[in-house]
């Protein structure tokens, strides 16, 4: 590889230089500032962010590239992904800037934690090759240890941070472990090759079960999937709860694009995701194991979140809930499951962050957690209980709103399968129906029980209405006319091939 | 506007529903009154359909057609028949009278009658969608109001009713979606569109699903989503509690108009495209009629809570519509729908009368009254009318719609309708067995100062005793505009039978 070719390669890395220099300069702000000041340092990532989501936007991806040696490709779908990314964590900062278990304390890292963090899922939904993908990974957990570990003076949040690092040092070391395997049959770490030596066969089946078991575990662990998902509850729990709501959405994202680009081509027949419809390798049926996951991981984060009671775990295993139906596209290996997944990602950012948020605002306004305490919250603040039923709704699967057309999609894509994925489809729905008992706990305590009008009524700050607003609008008017996420959708779903 | 007066109708109380939203709470008159004169409009609109409508042809009439999601084939598709007109009067009318029920209700009146008037377009939307999508929309939509109105305006238990009502019926609709997904996908070119569905009938009894005959499957899928908003013994649980928890209004449209989405679910969907499907699961569906007219009728027979039996007497009189339509033959059916109107408006009249007496009393036990003819003659005299044509008495609507039932079940079901009768006779019994004991004998002390039935109320109660009545002098007018549509559906079914050797 010559120094001209990288740097062809460096042009369509545009996004990733700006967002580089977005977040050297940030620190560089941060410097000259006092701490009651370095909230504008907030400012400046979310500027910066925004102007690499209209970079992301102005690359032409029609013509998919590999760049450094084939280590990232920049292509549709991982386009995709960085524009739900960077919306979110965008989304995340401005909610931060008001979040009080901020306040009094030097915060120019915390953004600067956020923007690595993005850079790390840049790489991450982009990576054709072991060594990136775990290199990227590693900058996704580091940087989430991190920031759920940000408030140092809690417990709790220590706690968290622990737990999370103890619980990914592991898994990543046994994903590591089935890299090598990987590496060491097939003597080449790009997923390309890997494809190309694992379809020529000869390798026993045990053998495959085991990397495949082992590559799950770290990527199921970074969704939050059962059974890896032992860490969630508390590390959303402690963490502070703007990093909840970041968590629950874009690293599983990212971790959900890895895995469709992973499985896909190297663990499929064909290697070829551009096609209609392809099938899982010859002795290496992960269709069936991650349609097992799918299962356990939407009835185990049901029926737990059944009874929780502080609503930040409640929505922590609700998010294990919707890992598993997101899984449920990726068993189905098409382009119509595929670009469902993408769909379901895009609503359930808007719809999940959206709850922690009112979840964030309650406890700054109310000083709670507890879904007891939103009783009447529905008549105290009635901008906020209607915003927040629409997002419970919107969880649940509700028509008319995105919560719906998303899972619409998914199960039309494994009915449309057919016959085969028929339980799979009638599980997820019936999981959806027990989800609605605990979403609608949120909106029984905000509106029923006892009904007292309140002198004045509390309306968050304008600035945090206008966030709300715009994370519920697109939901209620998802399924209008045309659905036009739902075409991006579709012509997202373009991968680099080697 | 003739040509969108569907749209319309099913939009208009949407736009009510935003502009009484906007009206400063304090103004009580104008959101009660809003919500008058938006379903007032919306009742004048339908008898304007029914004006236009040509019941001389099994066609669907008053066509609205266009494409919605392309990509998927889903349409917007309004139409009506001889078997969703009498379903939109219905519609309007008790969506108009269930304002004049509500005008007591005591908090948050302007989130109530919003919500009642999303109720209603989600009501309208189901009888007149003739895309399966869209009709799952409309279904579904309808779910959202009725948990708060329930929830929020409802008794005691209201929370745990409202709950109970939404995960039942939540459940049911899933079962209808991976239904409607399946004949989608089986269907060439897929489809969501219900008449071309039924021109392809012939499609879903040949494949397979999970291993069984498709058409089977996907029949018993509809049949549990259906089943369970008839409700349909044993998915009935969450009926009694519901409507007895309901504010009165709302128990009159529970009753009056969404029971009737289950069975016209059936006779919309599961008949025209599965009919294959539909001959083989006639019996069960009669004998499972047959359990819902005797279980019900005993049920009724055993409660103190006058609601309650009101609630209980909904489910043996939903058994003759299903007894009806199993029979599939034109009396049977034609007794089915007319079945499903009547009990619409002879139910709403006995929910209106219970709630007038817990207005003053503040009980509905049966036991706790006692001889308040005497006090209250009018009150007495309107609940005997409504009684009477609960049970069936001739002269009565319900009699007429009844008798059709079992004439058109008894050369198919000799059994089955045997036995039925006596649900006539077990009904008679709680009926006037309840009269009895409230309004003869001795009067309670407690009751001497009873307050006689207002106007308004009685003004709720009037038209539809005359319609009772009436239609129980003169069916022809309302058998005229349903028979040709539900002739056709028989034959169709019928035929279909007769090609696969059935």
């Amino acid at each position: 590889m010559n120094l001209n070719q990288i740097v062809t390669d460096l042009s369509y890395f545009l996004p990733e230089l700006i967002l580089t220099a977005v977040l050297l300069m940030v620190i560089i702000f941060d410097l000259f500032q006092k701490a009651e000041t370095s909230i504008r340092a907030g400012y400046l990532a979310i500027g910066g962010l925004a102007l690499v989501t209209l970079a992301l936007f102005g690359q032409d991806v029609s013509a998919p590239q590999g760049i450094f040696s084939n280590m990232l490709a920049v292509d549709g779908f991982g386009r995709y992904f960085k524009v739900v990314v960077s919306v979110g964590a965008m989304l995340v900062m401005w909610m931060s800037l008001n979040s009080n278990e901020l306040k009094n304390r030097r915060v120019g890292e915390y953004y600067v934690l956020i923007l690595v963090l993005v850079l790390g899922m840049f790489f991450l939904v982009s990576a054709t090759h072991l060594l990136s993908i775990y290199i990227s990974l590693e900058m996704v957990s580091i940087m989430s240890y991190l920031l759920s570990g940000y408030l140092k003076e809690q417990m709790r949040s220590n706690e968290a941070s622990i737990k999370y690092v103890v619980f990914g040092a592991f898994s990543s070391g046994i994903l590591l472990y089935g890299f090598s395997l990987l590496y060491g049959l097939t003597g080449s770490a790009s997923i390309f090759e890997i494809q190309a030596a694992l379809s020529a066969g000869a390798i026993s089946p045990v053998l495959l079960l085991l990397i495949l078991v082992m590559v799950l575990v770290g990527f199921g662990y970074k969704i939050a999937a059962v059974p890896f998902h032992f860490w969630t509850p508390d590390v959303y729990e402690g963490a502070p709860a703007p990093i909840t709501a970041f968590l629950s959405v874009a690293p599983k994202a990212a971790g959900f694009a890895i895995i469709i680009r992973f499985f896909n081509v190297a663990f499929s027949s064909s290697g070829n995701p551009n096609m209609e419809a392809w099938s899982a390798l010859e002795n290496m049926n992960w269709q069936a194991v991650i349609g097992l996951m799918s299962v356990l991981s939407m009835t185990v984060g049901n029926v737990i979140a059944l009874q929780q009671s502080n609503i930040k775990r409640m929505l922590a295993y609700s998010s294990i809930a919707h890992a598993g139906y997101m899984l449920l596209g990726v068993v189905v290996a098409d382009q119509t499951g595929i670009s469902a997944i993408l769909y379901y990602a895009a609503i359930y950012m808007l719809m999940n962050l959206g709850a922690f948020f009112v979840a964030i605002h309650v406890k700054n306004a109310f000083d709670t957690e507890e879904i007891e305490d939103y009783q009447g919250l529905g008549y105290k603040a009635p901008v906020l209980g209607v915003i927040m039923a629409i997002f419970m709704f919107s969880l649940t699967g509700l028509p008319p709103t995105g919560g719906f057309v998303a899972k619409f999609y998914l199960f039309r894509a494994l009915i449309e399968y057919g016959d085969l994925y028929f339980w799979l489809a009638l599980i997820g729905l019936v999981n959806g129906v027990i989800s609605l008992y605990y979403y609608m706990r949120v909106v029984k305590a905000m509106y029923f029980g006892k009904m007292e009008i309140p002198e004045t009524v509390h309306n968050a700050p304008l600035n945090i209405t206008i966030l709300l607003v715009i994370l519920a609008v697109p939901l209620l008017f998802a399924w209008m006319v045309g659905d036009p996420l739902s075409a991006y959708t579709q012509d997202a779903v373009h991968f680099f091939i080697n | 506007m003739e040509n969108h007066l569907l749209s319309i109708v099913t939009f208009l109380p949407i736009f009510g529903a935003v502009v009484i939203a906007l009206v400063p709470r304090e103004k009580l008159n104008w959101i009660r009154w809003g919500a008058a004169a938006i379903t007032g409009l919306q009742l004048i609109l339908a008898i304007w359909i029914l004006k236009v409508f040509d019941f001389s042809t099994p066609e669907v009439q008053l066509v609205e057609h266009y494409a919605w999601i392309p990509d998927f084939n889903i349409e917007f598709f309004m139409g009506i028949d001889g078997l969703s007109a009498p379903m939109v009067l219905l519609t309007a009318l008790l969506s108009f009278l269930a304002v004049f029920t509500s005008w007591n209700i005591e908090k948050a009146q302007k989130g109530y009658f919003a919500l009642f008037l999303l109720l209603d377009a989600g009501m309208m939307g189901v009888f007149v969608s003739l895309d399966f999508f869209l009709f799952y929309i409309f279904w579904e939509v309808m779910l959202l109001p009725m948990y708060f109105l329930i929830g929020i305006w409802g008794g005691p238990q209201r929370e745990y009713a409202a709950i109970k009502f939404f995960l039942y019926t939540l459940f049911g609709s899933v079962l209808l979606l991976l239904g409607m997904l399946a004949l989608y996908f089986i269907s060439e070119p897929h489809t969501f569109n219900m008449l071309i569905l039924a021109e392809q009938s012939s499609q879903f009894g040949k494949g397979l699903l999970l291993g069984m005959n498709a058409g089977k499957v996907i029949f018993i899928l509809l049949f549990v989503g259906f089943a369970i908003k008839v409700p349909i013994f044993p998915f009935h649980t969450w009926l009694p509690l519901a409507h007895v928890e309901a504010p009165t209004a709302i128990s009159v449209i529970l009753a009056g108009v969404l029971l009737k989405m289950g069975t016209y679910g059936f006779l919309r969907i599961s008949f025209p495209i599965l009919k294959e499907a539909a001959i083989w699961f006639a019996l069960p569906l009669a004998i499972l009629g047959l359990i819902n007219i005797i279980y019900g009728a005993m049920a009724a027979l055993a409660q103190r809570d006058l609601k309650k039996m009101v609630a209980y007497s909904s489910v043996s009189h939903m058994g003759f519509v299903l007894l009806g339509m199993a029979a599939l033959t034109p009396a049977g059916m034609n007794g089915a729908v007319f079945q499903m109107f009547n009990h619409g408006t002879i139910s709403a009249m006995l929910f209106m009368l219970v709630g007038v007496v817990y207005d003053r009393a503040h009980h509905r036990d049966i036991e706790g009254f006692g001889g308040i003819a005497k006090v209250v003659p009018i009150y007495a005299g309107v609940t005997a009318m409504a009684f009477f044509a609960g049970l069936g008495l001739p002269g009565f609507s319900g009699f007429i719609s009844e008798a059709l039932c079992f004439i058109g079940a008894f050369p198919v079901f000799t059994w089955i309708t045997i036995f039925a009768t006596l649900g006539i006779v077990l009904n008679a019994g709680y009926f006037l067995w309840a009269y009895q004991r409230i309004f003869m004998g001795e009067l309670n002390s407690k009751y001497e100062n009873l307050e006689e039935i207002n106007n308004r109320e009685l003004f709720a109660l009037i038209p539809l005793a005359i319609i009772t009545f009436f239609l129980g002098v003169y069916p022809t007018p309302m058998l005229n505009l349903m028979s040709s549509s539900l002739n056709h559906l028989v034959e169709v079914v019928k035929s279909a039978g007769m090609v696969a050797g059935l």
